[in-house]
């Protein structure tokens, strides 16, 4: 009757087990400092350009739906305060853990399962190299790294596509825009958004990546379902995990 | 099987291995002894690759006890295990060379990561050149692997397995998938390295010609090419035949025996010579 759970308890598992050896091997030697370095190229410099105009037109998006709402009250002016909160405490942190998911998820989970199917995994072992040090550890150490960065350039080029159109649009002062948005934060959103929540997506996304690609079986059709289901699972747990975030600090009266 | 003397380099004690509940190596004993070559024939899905698998520790026996060079891998960690593989040489069925690394960094692999190599960092390029060399592809130090033919991808993996002169190599089926020129090549090589060497070899493969010119032939090092052993001095090492059907070992035995058997699946393999 417990069948059907059997497989993701142990899927659950075997998850659990790679990311204690990712964590452990942080602390432990030999260190691969080329590897952490060429992954914060691949994974942080390689998304700039997608994670910038992602934020930019939700930056945009935002000052443009907002003023509409805020408008009904008289209240344009605080366009850049409302645009200040949305991408600093949600949107800059989840929308480019999302693209890092569609980018970084699914091409570690490609790249890993690419040297699975053709035996390089076995054949690091074979030469003396365990694989999560040489592989998963450098992946989730780049990511962590470079998400809480990505973030912050999301929020503030949001920021940016939220001035053009409170100047342009709307004929705000940018003194008023600025100080608008600059008075609406706190420490707090800077934690939980530009902190907190990318190191958690950064794990999100860079084990399960790691995950679906060293369990890939079944030769190059195998590659193309891991990399479907890292992109999927690393969404869905993003928003999960997200929710999860903002409850606690709701809860804790600083949502 | 009765021991030669010689000391036992790898030895399985009614091994089974398992994966998702269906047995794919089941109740497999044999060993194998300093200097011999054996030879395991085997469909495809007989479970070849996964015996090899299982002497490199790549794979835990659902049962049974599998020792190299002694030694129990069934108590070992992965972290201890790394000192058994860096004595054994392996070459993977498709090569397995590292996409990211140049033919030099792949072949440079095992000397700059096994612990208990110990090579000194200024010795590398000197024993990665003459590896190369060996395998006859000097040229292609800063090549990568997707710039090589099939057969220099599996040249170049010879290289690798052997660079740290392991006293025993394991070879998955390494004709598999060449022409029969290029598969002659990569069966001269292997058997210039057991000669050269002096290397316990065990040869994975569903070519039976494989196996003939490891049993019959020797490497002429001053001719630089194979010749019948008949037409040598010293004696040829031992070379057992094994096949494998369905995960189990169906027979043990030199090739005079293998040929006269009657069995309908053994005799498959010795009929089929190019």
């Amino acid at each position: 009757m417990l069948d059907p759970l059997k497989e993701p308890v142990l899927a659950v598992q075997e998850f659990v087990v790679l990311a204690g050896a990712a964590f452990r091997n942080i602390f432990r030697r030999p260190h691969y400092g080329d590897d952490i370095i060429l992954q914060m190229d691949a994974i942080g410099v390689g998304s700039l350009v997608v994670v910038a105009l992602v934020g930019l037109f939700s930056g945009i998006v935002m000052a443009l739906q907002m003023s509409r709402a805020l408008s009904q009250y008289g209240e344009v002016e605080k366009t850049g305060t409302l645009v200040a909160i949305t991408l600093a405490r949600e949107l800059g942190p989840v929308l480019t853990a999302i693209m890092m998911a569609g980018r970084n998820s699914s091409g570690i989970a490609s790249e890993l399962g690419s040297m699975k199917v053709t035996e390089q995994i076995d054949a690091m072992r074979a030469l003396g190299t365990d694989p999560i040090q040489k592989l998963v550890t450098p992946r989730l150490l780049a990511t962590c790294f470079m998400l809480p960065l990505l973030t912050i350039i999301a929020d503030f080029v949001g920021l940016f596509g939220g001035w053009v159109i409170a100047v342009l649009r709307l004929h705000l002062g940018s003194r008023l825009y600025w100080n608008s948005a600059w008075q609406a934060l706190e420490w707090n959103d800077v934690a939980q958004g530009g902190l907190i929540k990318p190191l958690v997506f950064a794990v999100v996304v860079s084990l399960i990546g790691c995950f679906y690609g060293l369990r890939t079986t079944g030769g190059t059709q195998g590659v193309g379902r891991s990399t479907t289901q890292a992109m999927v699972a690393a969404t869905i747990m993003i928003f999960i995990t997200d929710a999860m975030i903002t409850e606690f600090f709701v809860s804790q009266g600083a949502g | 099987m009765p021991g030669t003397g010689s000391p036992s380099v790898l030895r399985f004690e009614n091994v089974t291995v398992a994966f998702d509940g269906e047995e794919v190596l089941r109740d497999v004993s044999f060993e194998a002894f300093e200097g011999e070559s054996r030879v395991i024939l085997g469909a495809a899905g007989s479970g070849k690759t996964v015996l090899l698998k299982t002497a490199l520790g790549l794979v835990r026996p659902e049962s049974g006890r599998v020792l190299v060079f002694g030694k129990d891998l069934g108590v070992m960690r992965e972290t201890q295990l790394f000192e058994i593989r860096s004595r054994i040489g392996m070459l993977f069925q498709e090569s397995a060379l590292f996409d990211s690394l140049s033919i030099e960094q792949n072949v440079a692999y095992p000397l700059l990561n096994q612990k208990s190599i110990h090579c000194p960092p200024g010795e590398v390029h000197g024993r990665v050149e003459q590896a190369l060399e060996f395998v006859e592809l000097g040229d292609t130090l800063d090549k990568f692997p997707s710039e090589l033919s099939g057969g220099m991808r599996r040249r170049a993996a010879i290289a690798r397995a052997v660079v740290t002169a392991p006293p025993l190599v394991l070879y998955d089926s390494p004709s598999a998938g060449l022409d029969p020129i290029t598969a002659h090549t990569i069966m001269a090589l292997l058997i210039k390295e057991r000669d050269m060497a002096q290397t316990t070899t065990i040869l994975v493969t569903y070519r039976y010609q494989d196996g003939n010119l490891m049993a019959n032939f020797r490497y002429n090092s001053k001719q630089g090419r194979l010749e019948p052993a008949r037409q040598s001095a010293a004696p040829l090492p031992r070379t057992t035949f094994m096949v494998l059907r369905e995960g189990r070992l169906v027979f043990e035995g030199d090739q005079d025996r293998l040929e006269s058997s009657s069995d309908e699946y053994i005799s498959k393999f010795c009929k089929h010579r190019e």
